[in-house]
């Protein structure tokens, strides 16, 4: 099992780094990696270019470095669910079977 | 996935909100009950929320050069059932419209209806399909992970399809288009999806065992 759980890490490590190394730029200088949102926006434009949004956010993260600091905030309240979760049963069957616990 | 705010045409998104509240409410009458029969499985429920949270914050690079996020819903969805998972996938995309502008108020209805409804309704039929067929749970489990998201993804280009049809080539042209942005950069995430999901139940199989087992029995028993 435990091999079996670093193995998926490790594809799911390998998966999101060959991207990194194989894409690259149709232009010297032109960014890349933007998001499939923000691209779907720019195909509507092409299709219907005459449409216009018909209602704005309430609020937007003024910076980029506020949209991640929220996004890292999002990701780290999920971590902390999951890992909480795992935490407390675990902690709860070791003091339930201390001797399995002291095995591990 | 997310489906800007206002980019929707108001009778789309009006249409699209509607078809999500019957999920939503039969999802909250089976969360309220299972909360009620089964208070101790709030953790998970909990876990399965998070996962999903985590998941969706995650913007990972592809190999088309952009980069989206898994979705994070089916591990909710095997354990609790579609319905359930739709109300957490809603709230997910509730919190990215109003904290992030990431989404939005008027597509909310159409981004549940991909992420939080279509996502957790394959991810569990799969995985249902693949314990009736007898295949191996693990394999069952990223099958289902894995289909999900991309269904998610699948359905957002055939929801801007349906909004913004090609003047020349129509629908079919227009899906072919965001299919391409949507569809074949969510590929690989959607595999990492699948392995993630594998390893957080693993993780949750080997610890929190009979919590996993008395929700979904055919769990049962961890694998050492």
């Amino acid at each position: 099992m435990k091999k079996q759980n670093l193995l998926l890490l490790l594809g799911v490590i390998v998966l999101g780094l060959i991207p990194l190394f194989t894409v690259k730029p149709a232009h010297e200088g032109d960014e890349i990696f933007g998001g499939a949102d923000g691209q779907a926006e720019g195909v509507i434009t092409e299709i219907r270019p005459d449409y216009k949004p018909w209602f704005a956010p309430f609020w937007e993260p003024p910076s980029g470095e506020i949209e991640s600091l929220l996004f890292g905030l999002q990701a780290a309240i999920g971590a902390g669910a999951v890992a909480f979760c795992l935490g407390y049963y675990r902690g709860r069957r070791s003091v339930a079977k201390p001797a399995d616990a002291a095995l591990g | 996935m997310h489906i800007m705010e206002g980019y929707l045409p108001v009778g789309h998104a009006v249409g699209w909100a509607l078809a999500s509240a019957p999920f939503l409410a039969w999802g909250i009458k089976n969360l309220t009950r299972q909360l009620r029969e089964q208070p101790e499985s709030r953790l998970v429920l909990g876990a399965s929320g998070g996962f999903a949270f985590v998941l969706s914050a995650l913007k990972i690079p592809s190999v088309t050069g952009s980069c989206s996020h898994p979705t994070g819903v089916g591990l909710g969805a095997i354990l609790f059932g579609p319905a359930t998972m739709s109300v957490l996938g809603f709230v997910v995309l509730l919190f990215q419209a109003l904290l992030l502008a990431h989404g939005g108020l008027t597509t909310l209805g159409a981004n549940t209806f991909s992420m939080a409804i279509v996502g957790s309704f394959v991810a569990y039929g799969i995985y249902r399909g693949g314990a009736a067929m007898k295949l191996p749970g693990n394999l069952s489990i990223f099958l289902a992970a894995t289909l999900g998201d991309l269904t998610t993804y699948v359905v957002t280009s055939l929801q801007l399809a349906l909004a913004f049809p090609d003047p020349v080539s129509g629908f079919a042209g227009s899906a072919v288009k965001f299919l391409g942005i949507f569809a074949v950069t969510q590929i690989p995430l959607a595999i990492s999806e699948g392995l993630l999901t594998v390893l957080v139940m693993n993780l949750l199989r080997s610890h929190a065992g009979e919590q996993i087992a008395a929700l979904v029995p055919a769990l049962k028993g961890a694998t050492k």
